[in-house]
């Protein structure tokens, strides 16, 4: 059920990684990971803080060098010479990159073009990521969420046939994100491949064709957002907690109950169908004579599967 | 979607004018690159200015013949002479107002701290005004030229250090600090994400500085000619010559001390260490030969010592440019040398 496995490497992969490995001191951040990113696909890695996302984008990126394992970007390596023809066609936005201040947004492009052979006219760009009023603003007076389409107009100059985003909308207020995200959506319609890194799942489910969720180095789960969180096995999570205690073999055993998990303040079931389960949810509670505290329900998130996976939520590393 | 061309297309032209852009916008820059010469000239060339034939103090102490002694010495145009009662007197001597107290008696007692100059000169002079009183006659009629050589003020010899001195400071500093905050902000990293040639970026951080070279050039040179009347005396070519290439070398030094230096600070510290020694030891205050032989051939060496060198055979001696070809070959050799170590040692990340 669960495909955690790589799918095979297709002839279009358009990024490809087998065994990759990298330790930091006795940390091993990448530990044997594989990895095979479609052409035209939008791929999502995503994960808790230190799962390895950034260490396995840069080293794709060709920015940091794995201790083992083999990387190809495009059909081709990281290897001195070709270095330079592979990063004509690629686009990178870093996660910490800060641009600089005293500059300009259109003289901040104009530079970033130089560096390329190829690619659309700076004012071409700065229409894309509807930057166009804030042409001759310095990057020191834009807000985060301008800061962030700025930082991934850099990285379009060249029309890159892939585009490499690491945490694109960290920090950003709802609206930014959202404008961020119609930028990568307008990418791919051109037919761009996007390997995007993100601790939001709503994020990855909003943005990604496929997905792979990181813990510890490795990849624990892959597949779209939607064979991810079917998997669970239901798509409804019921959230409730009681004054006192409980008995959680009698709930898990109720109607349309899937899984039932104890969390720090509340017990999750993973269920097919609440207005089956809560009613009698409801009359068990009244059966041990355990009051209910809170209910909640939502429809099954990445998140979720997650928290089935390793017991742990995103956030709260 | 055409190939690059001009400016605008090239990595190098946009890498420099951005560079300088961003420099013109920092206003504290600007200040430290024009001001701060500027009045370092002013400050130190009105401290050491020459003050016209010098009058030596001399205080008698209250006595029998005290008035003799006045009208002897009020003779000498070399000497301002006071009288004044024995106490004060030896206050005068002791604070340093007067060089010389002179004791009336028979002979009068002179007393003066025989090891520094200008006591001594005071001490002779009043020597001789007193032995002239007494009858003593000269026998020699010497002749004396006493109008000033141009170029042998000290301001004469301090403004080609201060250019040399500046073109090592802003040099080093403009280079080393954008590289060092490029880092840090892990704007180098986001570069080298790119095709960019590294030593396109390198090159232009030197080619920036061309701006702040013809700049500070210009301004301590006109400042020097208005204010003090230092003039060129020797090839404007040469000149041009020595400032670029000087500039150059020492951007190129700039370059190699934040080659690996990951923080500011650690920059900055570095970057003492190398200038201190050539602030002290390549004579822009003072003439680099009053250090020992044996190290003559390392601060020879030095390139600001071959910057101040030039500069000063150019604008004293009217040297022509073939006379400072050593001097730019030196600045030349430090330039390439240090710019492919730079190159070959710098840490992108």
């Amino acid at each position: 059920m669960l495909d955690s496995l790589p799918r095979p490497a297709t002839a279009e992969s358009a990024l490809r990684c087998r065994g990759l490995i990298k330790r930091y001191g006795d940390v091993v951040a990448v530990d044997g990971l594989d990895l095979d990113v479609r052409a035209g696909e939008c791929f999502g890695l995503l994960g808790p803080n230190g799962a390895g996302k950034t260490t396995t984008i840069e080293i794709l990126e060709g920015l940091n060098h794995p201790d083992g394992g083999e990387v190809t970007v495009l059909g081709r390596s990281w290897k001195r010479g070709e270095e330079r023809a592979l990063r004509e066609r690629l686009g990178i936005q870093l996660q910490e990159t800060r641009l600089h201040e005293k500059l300009s947004v259109e003289e901040t492009v104009r530079l970033f073009r130089s560096f390329y052979r190829r690619g659309p006219e700076p004012a071409e760009v700065l229409r894309r990521v509807q930057l166009e009023e804030k042409r001759t603003a310095w990057v020191g007076k834009l807000s985060g969420g301008q800061k962030q389409r700025l930082s991934v107009a850099c990285a379009l100059v060249n029309d890159p046939e892939v585009l490499f985003l690491d945490e694109p909308t960290t920090g950003l207020d709802p609206q930014s994100r959202r404008q961020l995200w119609d930028l990568v959506d307008d990418f791919k319609r051109r037919g761009g491949t996007v390997l995007l890194t993100t601790h939001y799942m709503e994020e990855a489910e909003q943005l990604c064709d496929r997905v792979a969720i990181m813990d510890h180095g490795k990849v624990i789960a892959l597949g779209t957002p939607g064979e991810l969180i079917a998997s669970l096995g239901a798509d409804h999570v019921v959230d409730f907690s009681v004054d006192g205690s409980l008995d959680l073999e009698a709930v898990k055993r109720l109607p349309g109950v899937v899984e039932a998990r104890q969390e720090p303040r509340s017990i999750a079931l993973t269920v097919r169908e609440p207005h089956v389960t809560i009613p009698a949810l409801l009359a068990e509670l009244g059966r041990q004579r355990a009051p209910l505290a809170s209910l909640t329900t939502h429809h099954a998130t990445l998140e979720d599967v997650f928290v089935s996976l390793t017991g742990r939520t995103l956030r709260d590393e | 979607m055409s190939d690059s061309r001009g400016v605008s297309r090239s990595a190098l032209g946009q890498l420099s004018l951005t560079r300088m852009l961003a420099f013109l916008r920092e206003p504290e820059a600007i200040f430290w690159v024009f001001a701060f010469p500027i009045l370092l000239a002013l400050a130190l060339g009105i401290a050491f200015r020459n003050q016209g034939p010098s009058r030596s103090t001399v205080v008698i102490a209250t006595g029998a013949g005290d008035s003799a002694l006045r009208q002897a010495l009020g003779r000498s145009p070399d000497l301002s002479v006071s009288v004044l009662p024995p106490q004060d007197a030896d206050a005068a001597l002791r604070r340093g107002k007067a060089q010389v107290l002179v004791r009336p008696g028979d002979p009068p007692t002179l007393i003066y701290d025989p090891s520094r100059p200008e006591t001594r000169l005071a001490e002779l002079t009043v020597r001789d005004a007193l032995e002239r009183a007494a009858g003593r006659e000269d026998r020699l009629e010497l002749r004396s030229d006493t109008r000033m050589r141009p170029g042998s003020r000290y301001i004469d010899f301090l403004i080609p250090g201060l250019i040399g001195l500046n073109l090592l400071g802003t040099g080093m500093w403009g280079v080393g600090f954008p590289i060092a905050n490029a880092r840090q902000l892990k704007l180098l990293k986001r570069l080298v994400a790119t095709p960019m040639r590294r030593s396109d970026y390198l090159l232009s951080l030197m080619v920036a500085r061309l701006v702040w070279l013809a700049l500070e050039v210009v301004a301590i040179v006109a400042f020097g000619w208005l204010v003090f009347g230092v003039a060129m005396r020797g090839s404007w070519p040469g000149f041009v010559a020595v400032a670029l290439i000087g500039g150059f070398a020492f951007s190129a030094l700039g370059l190699l001390v934040a080659c690996r230096a990951r923080t500011i600070e650690a920059v900055s510290g570095l970057m003492n260490v190398v200038m201190m020694p050539m602030w002290l030891m390549s004579g822009s205050f003072f003439s680099a030969d009053r250090f020992p032989a044996f190290v003559q051939p390392f601060i020879r060496a030095l390139p600001l010592t071959a910057a101040n060198d030039a500069f000063r055979a150019l604008m004293n001696e009217g040297a022509t440019f073939a006379q400072v070809i050593p001097q730019l070959g030196i600045l030349l050799a430090w330039c390439v040398v240090s710019f492919a170590l730079a190159l070959f040692w710098f840490r992108w990340e």
